[in-house]
């Protein structure tokens, strides 16, 4: 008996090891579907919060931001051009932060989100000034952003009359000697539902998959479930994946619920690629997922899995970007603003969306969210209580 | 190999405590393959400490054993395979059907055909037709058989059953003892905790455990052999009164009523004795020597270790 007992025993291990972790996963997957699809209140919670949010939303918040990056492409070292520039950074709203010298990395530059705004001082512009042939000076403002764009737009006449009173141009206004062209690129009536749209995604995202797995493993132990499922052979990782893997469906729906009502009620574009934002979407989806499954198996009970969720979510609104300026914010918000995923995906999202943006332009914010990512997923495995002490 | 050794529970001195308080002392067991231990202790006595120890759902802060031959402390996964657990509290998904349930564990098992699987346990639980009913909504009795076939469907080696007839109508709890012997009968173990004594008397083994200290184990016979208790029964009028003069007297440990009768039990017999004389020839009492019962018995031990331990 033993040799047969021993060769059934072996043959059971080896299974075990090749495809016990797909299907215990499977079998989570499954369990936790049906549980949501049973739970009707979290299900309208799926369908209510993106489209009140929306519609509330639906209006912006205003506010002035104060030094902008600023690239700037100088194609000639004169007086002029030194103080118009002078000029500009006197207003506050821009700060230089780039030299470049040619117009592609200017405009990468902008497409990538690194500045705001671009100042292109061209060749034989002060000597076209002096000649009285009236220039061109280009200032080339990312308006995805229009709170951002508009009021540092705005003072750019101002800077016209300043850089005049400092030079040697005084005493023949009422025809400027030149002209400052102001490009809004991307959003160029100003549209703020324009910017507001892609950043909801990612707000609504944050929120409700912070909550639905944040509350997975604490509703186990308060329902007492918790006991029966460790005592059958399942692994953290398994169970993390099956209570993430059916909400990542879920958010997509959101996203593109979301996504769907900017189109047809604010008619919001996408420019860029739609696989590539669903690819990002995808990947920030989980990556908040992870972080909300983390925040479950620290926690006590539910009540503390919602507070925990409620302490992320609310810097994550307003430092991400999402509503105020992220080039406006003190050094130490930025810092803070850096470590969220929102933050990175509101880049993403917008950039995609409203500049067209490609994988290129993103890859920093994609592997800053990669790396959330993983390090939530670990925090939840190594944290993850195998047994009831 | 583990599965032909003969013994399937061997723990040594397992203790556990929660926030400094002993809740396990020193406990040792051994429980025979294809036996049905009882477990049996008041309240809080540490039964459920024990059996979580045993499948790994526990760390014991000492003491070390084996499991169906697995380390208890080491291959706790090892055993949650071979093993299954029936919860004091229904701990299935109440949001699940019963098949869903059933599917879930034989998914999670590795059981092949998951949906054959289940179908064909929710016919020998006598389910069919409530196989779509969410398991919350089901009855107690129907919740422990639902909970029963849930453990014994990945086919485990040994059975651990957490109070599980507690709560169940007198019919519901024969049916499921009736089981367990059949179960027992193809070779499993079993290891039931119980405050019934007549479950207790159906077991092959029994312990008893208060306060984390395992009192008394063997069979049933042994158990009351060993307790060396001199009981008398006492029948006719006004008991009543007569019990509350013969509780504290010396060489009475205890006295109980029992329906009509008054059960008079102490460990010392000629102390007994001498106390019961005034009493005995009064002609309205009948007095007879009587085998104690395994309830003489705990209740017994219970009084003793309530002392001893508290």
């Amino acid at each position: 008996m033993s040799m047969a007992v021993a060769a059934n025993e072996h043959r059971e291990e080896l299974r075990e090891s090749r495809f016990g972790f797909w299907r215990r996963s499977y079998a989570m997957v499954v369990k936790e579907s049906i549980q949501l699809r049973r739970d009707r209140v979290s299900f309208a919670m799926i369908v209510m919060i993106p489209v009140m949010q929306l519609l509330l939303f639906g209006y912006a918040i205003n506010t002035t931001p104060h030094n902008l990056p600023t690239a700037v492409l100088l194609q000639e070292d004169t007086d002029l051009g030194r103080s118009i520039l002078k000029a500009l950074e006197n207003t506050d709203y821009f700060r230089f932060t780039r030299q470049v010298h040619d117009v592609d990395e200017f405009d990468n530059l902008l497409k990538s989100g690194k500045v705001l705004f671009g100042v292109e001082i061209p060749r034989g512009f002060e000597r076209a000034v002096r000649r009285g042939d009236h220039p061109a000076l280009l200032v080339a403002a990312d308006a995805t952003d229009p709170i951002a764009a508009s009021s540092a737009l705005g003072s750019l006449s101002v800077v016209v009359q300043t850089a005049l009173d400092h030079d040697l141009f005084t005493g023949d206004p009422p025809s400027l000697p030149f002209e400052i062209r102001a490009h809004a690129r991307y959003n160029p009536a100003a549209s703020s539902r324009l910017n507001i749209v892609p950043g909801l995604v990612g707000t609504i995202l944050t929120m409700t998959m912070l909550i639905f797995t944040a509350l997975s493993v604490t509703r186990e132990i308060e329902r007492g479930t918790m006991e029966s499922l460790l005592s059958m052979p399942i692994k953290p990782v398994e169970v993390m994946f099956g209570k993430i893997i059916p909400y990542v469906l879920v958010g997509f729906i959101q996203a593109a619920l979301i996504l769907g009502i900017g189109v047809l009620l604010f008619g919001v574009p996408v420019l860029g690629s739609m696989a590539l934002l669903a690819l990002l979407t995808t990947l920030f989806i989980t990556t908040n997922l992870s972080i909300g499954y983390t925040f479950s198996t620290v926690v006590q009970n539910q009540l503390q899995a919602m507070q925990m969720s409620m302490m992320f979510f609310l810097p994550s609104i307003l430092l991400s970007g999402f509503m105020f300026p992220f080039a406006g914010m003190p050094v130490w918000a930025r810092y803070v603003g850096e470590g969220l995923p929102l933050t990175h995906y509101v880049r993403i999202i917008r950039a995609i969306m409203l500049r067209g943006a490609t994988m290129q332009n993103l890859q920093y914010d994609s592997l800053v969210l990669i790396g959330l990512m993983l390090l939530a997923m670990t925090i939840a495995v190594t944290r993850f209580r195998r047994t009831l002490d | 190999m583990n599965a032909a050794a003969p013994i399937a529970i061997d723990v040594k001195g397992l203790t556990k405590s929660f926030e400094g308080r002993e809740v396990v002392h020193e406990l040792s067991m051994q429980v025979k393959r294809g036996s049905i231990y009882g477990f049996l202790g008041p309240n809080g006595s540490g039964k459920t400490t024990t059996i979580r120890m045993l499948c790994g759902l526990l760390t014991p802060d000492r003491g070390e054993g084996t499991c169906l031959g697995f380390d208890i402390r080491r291959d706790a996964d090892k055993i949650k395979r071979r093993v299954g657990y029936m919860t004091q509290r229904f701990s299935l998904y109440q949001d699940l059907s019963v098949r869903e349930n059933l599917e879930f564990v034989a998914r999670l098992y590795g059981v092949a055909d998951a949906r054959g699987t289940a179908r064909e346990m929710i016919k020998r639980l006598g389910l069919s037709g409530r196989e779509e009913q969410l398991a919350g909504d089901l009855s107690g009795g129907w919740k422990q058989r639902l909970a029963l076939g849930a453990c014994t469907l990945p086919n485990p080696q040994l059975l651990l059953l957490d109070e599980p007839t507690a709560g169940v109508d007198p019919k519901a709890r024969r049916d499921f003892w009736n089981e367990i012997h059949a179960l027992a009968g193809q070779g499993l173990t079993v290891l039931v905790s119980t405050h019934y004594m007549d479950e207790a008397e159906r077991c092959h083994e029994i312990a008893y455990i208060a306060y984390g200290h395992l009192l008394a184990h063997g069979s049933v016979d042994d158990v009351i052999a060993k307790s060396r208790l001199t009981t008398y029964t006492v029948t006719g009028d006004d008991l009543q009164a007569l019990s509350e003069k013969l509780a504290g007297q010396p060489g009475i440990d205890m006295v109980a009523p029992f329906g009509t009768s008054l059960h008079v039990s102490g460990r010392d017999q000629a102390a007994l004795e001498s106390s019961i004389m005034p009493w005995r020839d009064k002609p309205a009492l009948h007095w007879q020597k009587a085998a104690p019962s395994l309830e003489d018995v705990f209740i017994e031990l219970m009084g003793r270790s309530k002392d001893n331990f508290q």
